[in-house]
C-alpha cells in the first residue's frame, strides 16, 4: 500500500467527499421534509437521505481505494467477513450492476459485451458487469482494480466463468468458493468441505492483504453481520403490519448496505434508525400505499429497470408488495451466523442460501412469507437471467394455485436487461391477475 | 342504466370486436373489423353507429383487448381474460378449460363457477402459438385464411416441420415446397406446429375437460380437430367463439 494513495484517499474521502455527501444529504433531508403528494403513495422514508449517503460514500471510498487498502470483488453470496476483518475494500458487482440498471445503463453495457461475443442468454448481471469492465464505463464514477477475487458457487454457476473471465482480464489471483447444494439440509461433510475452502481463502486473502487475520477482528466483525442481518429481518418484519409502513420496492433499495456493507458498523447503525423510522410510521399512522387494499409476495429478483413504472402500476390498484423471497434470503439465515465460530458458522450459514436450497424449499418460503404477511396472492417474476432462481417456478406456482389455492403469476422479465421486457405483456398479465384477485 | 341494451368492445391487436347484448346477455348485434392503425377513433365509430342501430344512445360499454384504455366512452376497461372467461361462461354455463388463440396472444383461462377466473396462462414473448403463425404461413403461400384449415384436413399426409418459430417456419416451409413436396401435407405439419405449441400451455395450466376453444383461429377446424388429438380431450367451439371477448364486455357492462 502506498502513502501517497493513502494521502490521496483521506483527501477526497474524509475531507472533501465527506463533507459533499453531508451536504447532499442535508439538502435531500429538507426535500423529503416537505415530499411532494403522490396520489397513490405514501410519503417516501426519512433515511432515504441517509441510505443515499451511504451508497455514494461506498462507491467513493472505492474510487480512491486502489493503493490504500486491497480491493475484493466478490460475489454476492460470497463469505465476507475475513476480508473485512483483513481490510479489504469489497466490491459486489452484482450490486453494481443493479445500479446501472436503475440508472438504465445495463443495455448499454450489455451490447458492449455482447459485442464481444457473449452470448444473450448469459445473465445481464454478468454482461453488465463485463461489459462496465470492458468499456471502462460506471454510472459510479471509477470501480477500483480488484487484487483478489472472490467466487462462491451459493448463487449460480455463472459466477465461475464470470470470475475467469475477470481473473484473466485483470490478472490477480481468484479463489473459488465451491458450495455442494443442499436438499434438505447440509451434511457435517460439506459444512467441513466448504469450511477447508474458506480456510484456504483466507490464507490466499492474507497474503495479498500483506497481513494476518486477527481473531478477535474476525469476531468483531462477524458479530457486526449477525447485527444488522437481525435488525434486517426485524425491518423487513415491520411490513407483517396491515397497513405495511414500506413496500417490498422499498426493501430491493435498502437491501444495498446488507449487501454491500455487511460486517461493517454503519450498516448496523443505518438499519437501526430505518427500523426506528418504520416504528414512528406505525405510530403516526404512516403508510407505504395511500390505500392499501392487496397484498402480494414476490419471488425472485427485482426488474430493477423497472422499479418506479411496477411500483406506481401496483399503488394505482391499491396493491402492496409486502414480502419477496429476495429480500428475506438476506435474513432468514441470522440464527445460523455465530460470531463465536466465526468460520466454521459462516461454512453453514453460506451454504444455505437460497439459491442453493431445493425448489420444495424455495416453496415453503413463499408459503411461510404468505401466511405470515397475510398475502392475498404471489408474483413470481421468470427471470431470463436468472435461471437458478426461476427453475421450477412453473411448479410452484402450480402448488400455489393448486393445493394451496393461493392466487399466483408468472411474470416474465429480466432483471437487467430491458430489452427481455415487454410493457404491454407484462401489463396485461398483472391487470387480468389484479382482475382475478379484485372479483 | 336506463337501457335495456349492453356494448362490449375488443380492441384485439388483428380485430376490433363490438357486441351488443340485450337484459338476458343475448347476442343483439355484432360487428367485425380489422383494426386500424387509428384504433380509437374506429372504436368511438362502432360504438356510435350501434348505438344509432340499435335506438340506445345511453347503452353501457365496457372495453377490452390490447387497445381498451382508448376508448374513452367505457365505464370501464377490463382485460380480455376476465372477459373471455364471462362469454364463455354465458356459453356453456359450467366450469371449462378455455383455450382463445387470438393473432398475438394465446391463453388458456380455467374458469369457475360463475364465470371467475381461477386461473390464467399465456404464451411468452412469441407468436408461434398464436393466429400470427398461421396468418404469416397462409399470405406467405398466397392462400386466403379461411381456406387454410380445411387444405390442412384433406388429407392424412403431414410433413412435420421442426421449428416453432414463426420466420424459421417459413423458411423450413420454403425448402419444403422447393423439394416438391405438396401443399396440404405441408399446411397440416404447419398446424401441427401451432397447435403443439398450444397444447403444452394448456397441459401446464392444468386443462380438464370441458375444454372450449375461442378466439378467431377457433373458426379454423383444423386447429380444433388437431387440438382435440394433442390434448386426448373434446375441445367444443361456442358460438362465435371470435366474440367471446366482446361478449363478456357487454355482460359486464350490463
Amino acid at each position: 500500500m502506498s502513502l501517497l494513495a493513502s494521502a490521496r484517499y483521506h483527501l477526497n474521502v474524509d475531507l472533501i467527499g465527506n463533507g459533499f455527501l453531508r451536504y447532499e444529504r442535508r439538502k435531500l433531508e429538507r426535500k423529503l421534509a416537505n415530499p411532494r403528494p403522490h396520489p397513490h403513495l405514501g410519503p417516501p422514508l426519512v433515511t432515504a437521505a441517509e441510505l443515499k449517503e451511504l451508497i455514494s460514500r461506498h462507491y467513493l471510498k472505492g474510487r480512491y481505494a486502489s493503493g490504500h487498502k486491497p480491493v475484493a470483488w466478490v460475489t454476492s453470496g460470497a463469505p465476507v467477513e475475513f476480508l473485512q476483518a483483513l481490510g479489504f475494500f469489497l466490491l459486489y458487482p452484482e450490486n453494481h450492476g443493479a445500479v446501472c440498471g436503475i440508472r438504465r445503463k445495463a443495455e448499454e453495457y450489455c451490447s458492449a459485451a455482447e459485442d464481444l461475443g457473449y452470448s444473450r442468454d448469459i445473465c445481464s448481471y454478468a454482461r453488465t458487469d463485463i461489459g462496465s469492465v470492458m468499456t471502462g464505463k460506471t454510472p459510479v464514477g471509477t470501480l477500483p482494480r480488484p487484487d483478489l477475487l472472490v467466487c462462491c458457487t451459493n448463487i449460480c454457476q455463472t459466477v465461475l466463468y464470470w470470475y475467469r473471465v475477470l481473473a484473466e482480464h485483470f490478472g490477480c489471483p481468484l479463489v473459488i468458493i465451491d458450495t455442494p447444494f443442499v436438499y434438505d439440509s447440509a451434511s457435517d461433510h460439506s459444512v467441513a468441505y466448504v469450511l477447508r475452502q474458506i480456510e484456504q481463502a483466507v490464507e490466499v486473502a492474507e497474503r495479498v492483504a500483506g497481513r494476518s487475520l486477527e481473531p478477535d477482528k474476525l469476531r468483531q466483525v462477524t458479530q457486526l453481520s449477525r447485527d444488522a442481518v437481525d435488525l434486517w429481518m426485524q425491518v423487513l418484519e415491520r411490513c407483517r403490519h396491515r397497513p405495511a409502513p414500506m413496500t417490498a420496492f422499498d426493501a430491493f433499495i435498502q437491501l444495498a448496505p446488507i449487501v454491500e456493507m455487511r460486517g461493517e458498523d454503519f450498516a448496523v447503525g443505518y438499519y437501526q434508525r430505518l427500523l426506528a423510522a418504520l416504528d414512528q410510521r406505525i405510530a403516526d399512522g404512516v403508510w407505504a400505499l395511500k390505500d392499501e387494499r392487496l397484498r402480494l409476495v414476490w419471488d425472485n429478483l427485482p426488474i430493477w429497470h423497472r422499479m418506479r413504472w411496477l411500483g406506481e402500476r401496483f399503488a394505482e390498484r391499491g396493491v402492496a408488495l409486502v414480502a419477496s423471497t429476495y429480500t428475506n434470503a438476506w435474513g432468514e439465515l441470522a440464527p445460523l451466523i455465530d460470531p463465536a465460530h466465526p468460520l466454521e458458522s459462516g461454512a453453514r450459514t453460506y451454504l444455505h442460501a437460497i439459491l442453493n436450497r431445493s425448489t420444495g424449499h424455495k416453496l415453503n418460503v413463499i408459503k411461510g412469507l404468505v401466511s405470515d404477511y397475510q398475502a392475498d396472492g404471489v408474483v413470481l417474476h421468470s427471470d431470463r437471467s436468472c435461471k437458478p432462481y426461476s427453475v421450477g417456478q412453473i411448479d410452484q406456482r402450480g402448488r400455489l394455485v393448486g393445493a394451496e389455492g393461493v392466487p399466483a403469476l408468472l411474470l416474465e422479465a429480466d432483471h437487467n436487461d430491458p430489452r427481455s421486457f415487454s410493457e404491454e405483456q407484462v401489463a396485461a398479465r398483472l391487470d387480468a391477475f389484479l382482475e382475478i384477485l379484485e372479483s | 342504466m336506463g337501457s335495456t341494451v349492453a356494448l362490449g368492445i375488443d380492441l384485439g391487436s388483428t380485430t376490433t370486436k363490438l357486441v351488443a347484448v340485450d337484459a338476458t346477455g343475448a347476442l343483439v348485434h355484432h360487428s367485425v373489423q380489422s383494426t386500424a392503425p387509428t384504433m380509437a377513433q374506429q372504436a368511438a365509430a362502432l360504438v356510435a353507429q350501434a348505438r344509432l342501430d340499435l335506438g340506445a344512445p345511453d347503452a353501457p360499454l365496457v372495453a377490452t383487448g390490447y387497445g381498451r384504455h382508448l376508448v374513452q366512452d367505457a365505464a370501464r376497461q377490463v382485460t380480455e381474460i376476465t372477459c373471455h372467461a364471462r362469454g364463455v361462461f354465458h356459453a356453456t354455463g359450467q366450469p371449462c378449460t378455455l383455450i382463445d388463440i387470438g393473432g398475438q396472444d394465446t391463453k388458456v383461462i380455467t374458469i369457475g363457477a360463475g364465470g371467475k377466473v381461477m386461473s390464467f396462462a399465456m404464451n411468452d414473448k412469441c407468436a408461434a402459438g398464436t393466429g400470427r403463425f398461421l396468418e404469416v404461413a397462409a399470405q406467405r403461400l398466397q392462400l386466403p385464411i379461411d381456406a387454410f384449415g380445411p387444405l390442412a384436413l384433406e388429407g392424412d399426409a403431414e410433413e412435420p416441420l421442426s421449428s416453432t418459430c414463426v420466420v424459421f417456419a417459413e423458411s423450413e416451409m420454403i425448402s419444403l415446397l422447393a423439394r416438391g413436396v405438396a401443399l396440404a401435407p405441408i399446411v397440416r405439419g404447419l398446424h401441427r406446429s401451432l397447435v403443439r405449441r398450444v397444447a403444452a400451455l394448456a397441459r401446464g395450466a392444468g386443462a380438464q375437460a370441458p375444454v372450449l376453444l375461442s378466439g378467431g383461429v377457433a373458426r379454423n377446424p383444423a386447429v380444433r380437430a388437431l387440438l382435440e388429438a394433442e390434448l386426448g380431450l373434446a375441445v367444443v367451439v361456442p358460438p362465435h367463439p371470435q366474440l367471446a371477448g366482446a361478449w363478456g364486455a357487454a355482460l359486464l357492462a350490463g
